[in-house]
């Protein structure tokens, strides 16, 4: 059968550099099945994250061929093989060796958002209409490929007043769910920063879950946002009431 | 104890190992009982093999006819009456409280027009049990408890392997370990533990479970002095994917049966007419994965081995709602529409129902101050599990440990940690690297998994278990010789060498106790011997196990 070549990244933070490697490709093979390849016959302290090998935890993210891609869901077949296909860590995160990065900011960013707090005297009836929406949300896997490619991380930088579109996913899960009774719109205007994203859908591009980032979560809870900070009706019953809150 | 100050050390009152389900539940309930908690994952926070679960949780309730009897009554015939009746009850009785629990915590299952849970039929169960949310239950469970968790405020300890549990007499005061990312020991000290690793299926080539399912908990405790229960029933789930090589193994859920799929040869015959004709596709999974290797074996199989699967016969859009991962799944990765044709299938190792000796209402193991919780732990599904009764299992056994430990915790004093013991785990996991000669520890695991799978395997001969045997013992040989290269920096060869001892040791715990039962059960079963048997197989430290 036939051999792909593989160029892959090696290295840490201070140095590295992209490394060939000859792989067999199998029918159906998958870019993970040829790191695990290099790892079983070539190499075997090439560091990458994986656990299931089936798209549902998210731990194999990578830049495949330039694109932030699930290494356990892309096809040996579907890229080209007339020439390297190159392998490198997600960008926006500090590599700690090879294809494994320092995703910890993401853990903090989390900590930052209240849970879910239902209504006193609830009596858990939900119906599947009003759980569809938010289902949604609750597919996203945490593979952080939509934390990656956000501009506002990647090329600006701004992880600590941002929270990226993986928790704006997060927090609408939490908003729209039918027996949330707390609002977090301050939290996205102050910690989490959701002025800064100016909806251009990269993330929604990359997300192996198909979640509609952008349309379903972000552009929903920008508009909850102005509705409570910035609309100059309500501004004006503010005013007039003395009160934070209408 | 002076050298330990070397050592980066932490000190709770109670240390869970493992951050799926089980341990997540567990730290819960250890931190509403006012104990100071940490979690120790060897992978990223939300990523253990819970995540993967997909068919659904159980719990008797919608239905009115159901009831926590049947439920038990369900639960102990598929394990062949070879389950602690005790632990069976309890989870009975308990899973609607943990279901309705996590709905409170915001999880969200699929509803009713009526506005409550929906529950969907699964093999063995009378009743429609399942709670879930299309097949992704296990994701929405995770993330549940993962964010309950957190909120609570919890330590956690994310990829981080464990190498040895610390004793001091007889009683568990901590845990010695190492960060995966930097290769750095660390200290745990804690007053209770409870061990909540999950499986053993990465023995197998041919498993539905991830990398990090190679027995250390069991391989822990046994090497602290804890009891190992049922070693030999390890579970291999009728459908896993047979095609391409790549994702052999991978599982295609229960519930594609659960929904009205049905099962064919080559021949286009529905066989389950005649191994179990009453439940058809909806048999114990020890019966249906044993059927579609009996087709196969005799040569009725699919092109590569498997039987088909095939559910198109119901509308596109229904199949894509309730089976959302395994469309995408068979379409993106075997080029196979689900909704037009069938899938290939056939039984890939899946779960143990054997592990850790447990007492039922506590999880306490034999060992003092050490508790066991779901996989890791034996008992609850006796020599079958019922599919949809793993993820009850976690939450009302892990609710049951954290309970227990955190009590057990507020009562015990502080105890000493032995410099010896750490230091003697430090020389062994260090050895890998000065070894200048010497094959790397990736093709022990593949020769490993090639014995598991020739030899131990669905069905079993006494002389196969014995070859076995023979050969595990050349492979610990191969184990204790492998070397290691690079630094200790995020090292997957430098891990494996260390899972590898693990799953040795499980490995050999499976083999010997298949060899030690004289009668079928159920998912393991000497093909010889044709009774069913009562009793349970106990391994201790210092008994036949070398």
């Amino acid at each position: 059968m036939a051999d792909a070549i593989l160029e892959v990244f090696r290295g840490n933070q201070e140095a590295g550099g992209a490394k060939q490697y000859t792989v067999p490709i199998a029918p159906g093979m998958v870019v993970l099945d040829a790191l695990h390849y290099i790892q079983g016959h070539l190499e075997p302290d090439l560091a990458v994250r994986w656990n299931c090998k089936a798209g549902k935890c998210g731990s194999c993210s990578a830049e495949v061929n330039g694109r932030p891609r699930l290494t356990c869901k892309t096809r040996m077949d579907s890229l080209p093989t007339d020439k390297p296909i190159t392998v490198y860590p997600m960008k926006s995160f500090p590599v700690i060796k090879d294809l494994v990065t320092d995703v910890s900011w993401n853990y903090r960013v989390n900590k930052k958002i209240p849970p879910f707090t239902p209504k006193p005297k609830t009596d858990w009836k939900m119906y599947q209409e009003d759980v569809d929406r938010v289902q949604e949300f609750r597919k996203c896997i945490e593979c952080f490929l939509c934390q990656n490619v956000c501009h506002v991380v990647r090329d600006h930088h701004k992880k600590e007043e941002f929270g990226g579109p993986r928790f704006f996913v997060r927090v609408a899960g939490l908003e729209m769910h039918p027996l949330d009774n707390v609002s977090r719109a301050k939290l996205l205007k102050d910690e989490l920063g959701i002025g800064y994203c100016n909806i251009t859908k990269c993330c929604t591009e990359v997300c192996p879950e198909e979640i509609k980032i952008t349309d379903n979560a972000i552009i929903p809870l920008k508009e909850r946002v102005v509705d409570e900070f910035y609309d100059p009706l309500l501004k004006l019953v503010r005013k007039i009431r003395g009160s934070g809150s209408v | 104890m002076t050298n330990q100050t070397k050592y980066e050390t932490h000190e709770h009152d109670v240390l869970i190992i493992g951050a799926g389900g089980a341990g997540l539940r567990a730290a819960i309930e250890a931190l509403s009982a006012g104990a100071r908690v940490a979690v120790v994952s060897k992978s990223l926070l939300g990523k253990a093999h819970t995540v993967m679960a997909e068919g659904g949780i159980a719990m008797a309730n919608v239905d009115k006819a159901d009831s926590w009897r049947t439920h038990f009554r369900d639960t102990m015939r598929g394990g062949k009456l070879l389950n602690n009746w005790r632990m069976a009850q309890l989870h009975a009785q308990e899973s609607p409280d943990r279901v309705r629990e996590l709905e409170q915590w915001g999880a969200l299952f699929d509803r009713t027009s009526d506005g409550d849970i929906l529950q969907r039929a699964f093999g063995g169960h009378t009743f429609k049990r399942l709670c879930h949310v299309g097949d992704r239950t296990g994701l929405e469970m995770i993330r549940t408890l993962q964010d309950r968790g957190v909120q609570m405020g919890f330590d956690v300890f994310m990829e981080c392997t464990i190498i040895r549990l610390l004793t001091d007499g007889s009683r568990v005061v901590g845990a010695f370990g190492y960060w995966r990312e930097q290769g750095r020991f660390v200290v745990l000290k804690a007053k209770a533990v409870v061990m909540a690793t999950g499986g053993i299926g990465k023995a197998w080539p041919i498993t539905s479970n991830s990398w990090e399912c190679t027995g250390d908990g069991m391989t822990l405790a046994y090497e602290a002095g804890a009891d190992l229960l049922d070693m030999e029933f390890v579970q291999f789930h009728p459908t896993g994917m047979v095609w391409p090589p790549g994702v052999q193994g991978l599982l295609v859920t229960e519930a594609v049966r659960g929904e009205g799929g049905v099962l064919r040869n080559k021949l286009g015959e529905r066989f389950m007419e005649k191994y179990d004709p009453k439940r058809m596709e909806l048999s114990t999974r020890d019966l249906v994965a044993r059927s579609i290797y009996t087709e196969v074996k005799e040569g009725r199989g699919s092109e590569h081995g498997g039987a088909f699967l095939d559910i198109s016969h119901k509308p596109p859009e229904y199949v894509k709602q309730k089976l959302p991962s395994m469309y995408h799944q068979f379409k993106e990765l075997a080029d196979v529409d689900i909704t037009k044709g069938p899938m290939e299938v056939g039984p890939t190792c899946h779960y143990m129902m054997g592990g850790i000796r447990v007492e039922a209402e506590t999880a306490a193991s034999s060992l003092p101050g050490l508790f066991a919780a779901g996989e890791a732990a034996a008992g609850l599904h006796g020599a079958n599990r019922l599919g949809g009764n793993s993820l009850s299992d976690l939450v009302v056994f892990g609710r049951r440990a954290g309970l227990a430990a955190a009590a057990f915790a507020a009562k015990a004093p502080a105890g000493a940690t032995d410099s010896a013991q750490i230091a003697g785990s430090e020389r062994d996991m260090l050895a890998p690297f000065e070894r200048g000669e010497g094959e790397g520890p990736y093709s022990v695991h593949r020769d490993l998994q090639k014995v598991m799978q020739n030899l131990v395997g669905i069905f079993r001969t006494e002389e196969d278990l014995t070859t076995a045997l023979a050969e595990l013992e050349k492979l610990k040989q191969r184990a204790n010789q492998v070397r290691v290269e690079g630094s200790r920096l995020f090292n997957p060869g430098w891990h494996l060498s260390r899972d590898l001892k693990s799953m040795l040791t499980v490995s050999e715990a499976v083999a010997r106790s298949a060899l030690a039962r004289k009668e079928t059960a159920a998912s393991i079963i000497p093909s010889r011997m044709n009774q069913c048997g009562v009793g349970s197989i106990t391994w201790s430290r210092g008994m036949a196990m070398a």
